[in-house]
């Protein structure tokens, strides 16, 4: 073949096409995959597209999935419920007292409407709704970013669906509370020893640099128990507990009975605490 | 052998200052701890050898099995019903921790951080 200009150009040309748009067409031909199922192959893709779609529907789990209902017509109609259940859990879970605001530990708290509910909320509340304040915790999500955060699987879904954690693996990264939409969990800045009044001696307490949250009465549902929070408000009923994988459980009848929102469902993390406003 | 009179003795300090962890802490070497073990239990949970070089591995066990898989199942021992737990078993024969954990650990120079959260039964 003789080495002209024309010729050379033209397989010059030729190589660029093929440098640029050729890899793509041999990939598809060699791998037989479509798009889709490109997307498929990656893990978070799939997660999140159920996530998205999750608030609509039940969530496919085998096994126990704890839930937890909550009447915040009941904390209305008795302001010192609340108290009762927060001091309760606190107790119980040795949870430590900082003087200093900005390094609160807290498993349960109460709060205002508009702060659990941010995307319910209108300048034209009811005078309950505004007056009163509703307890909020951990929402033990079907779908937990935190668990999805946490780099060392010190935070994990156990078989029963409860987010727990394992203080021994925390390296207080912190991702977990960036992570949660709901600031359900708390860093300790301090070392929390000094600060657990009356310590229950059944139960340890947390170390200085680790992140805790409410484990939804593991330790005392797994006794066969409930939970501490939920005694607290004894016959009242304002805190209910169950299996919501377990259709005659006391929850499920309650959730056909009731209308019941539950915190931020368009993140997609499928909450297993609710509400019955 | 030249300059035998400043080798000999520069060597003789020398030696001595190397040695000086050896006899200066001469006698006062720390006796074997001697734990106080619990008068009313006969049997711990593994056999005292296996125990005493295991303990700390079974409370990782433990510990996983507890939290990770949530088998709470308990284990009987001479009769009596026990659950996998450091504060409520093994604290509960084992009273004081100065008086068993801490001899050991403290003539070994470990230091567990178990007691930064688990409470230790109030003496």
């Amino acid at each position: 073949m003789d080495k002209n200009r024309r010729n050379f150009l033209k397989v010059a040309g030729i190589s660029t096409l093929a440098g640029l748009g050729g890899t793509a067409v041999v990939d598809r031909l060699v791998g037989g995959t479509s798009l889709a199922q490109a997307a498929a192959d990656s893990g978070h893709d799939v997660d999140q597209a159920k996530g998205a779609q999750g608030h609509g529907e039940i969530p496919s789990s085998s096994g126990n999935r704890y839930g937890m209902i909550i009447d915040i017509k009941k904390f209305q109609q008795d302001p010192s419920l609340g108290e009762k259940a927060v001091q309760a859990c606190h107790s119980v879970h040795n949870v430590p007292q900082f003087p200093d605001k900005k390094d609160e530990i807290k498993w349960i708290w109460m709060t205002n409407f508009e702060n659990a509910f941010p995307t319910s909320s209108n300048p034209y509340r009811d005078e309950a709704t505004a007056k009163h304040q509703l307890p909020i915790l951990c929402n033990h999500c079907d779908q937990p970013p935190c668990v999805r955060a946490c780099p060392t699987k010190a935070t994990f879904k156990n078989k029963d669906g409860i987010i727990m954690m394992d203080y021994h693996r925390c390296i207080g990264c912190r991702f977990c509370m960036a992570a949660c939409p709901y600031g359900s969990r708390s860093f300790n800045w301090r070392d929390p020893e000094a600060f657990v009044k009356n310590a229950n001696h059944v139960y340890p307490r947390r170390t200085r640099g680790v992140v805790e949250k409410c484990n939804f009465c593991d330790e005392r549902v797994g006794a066969g128990k409930q939970p501490a929070c939920v005694e607290a408000c004894g016959e009242s009923k304002a805190i209910v507990f169950g299996n919501l994988n377990d259709p005659d459980s006391e929850i499920r009848k309650m959730l056909k009975e009731n209308h019941t929102i539950q915190r931020n469902p368009a993140l997609g993390t499928i909450p297993s605490v609710f509400y019955i406003v | 052998m030249y300059d035998s009179g400043k080798i000999i003795p520069g060597l003789i300090i020398f030696v001595l200052f190397i040695t000086i962890p050896i006899w200066y802490n001469r006698g006062t070497a720390a006796s074997v701890p001697k734990p106080v073990l619990p008068k009313d239990a006969k049997m711990c949970v593994l056999p005292a050898a296996e125990i005493r070089s295991e303990h700390m591995k079974l409370l990782n066990t433990w510990r996983d099995e507890v939290l990770r898989t949530g088998d709470r199942g308990t284990f009987e021992l001479e009769g009596k019903k026990y659950q996998k737990s450091l504060m409520l078993t093994c604290m509960k024969c084992h009273t004081s921790k100065k008086q068993f954990c801490d001899t050991c650990h403290t003539y070994a120079s470990v230091k567990p951080y178990c007691w930064d959260c688990h409470i230790a039964p109030v003496e």
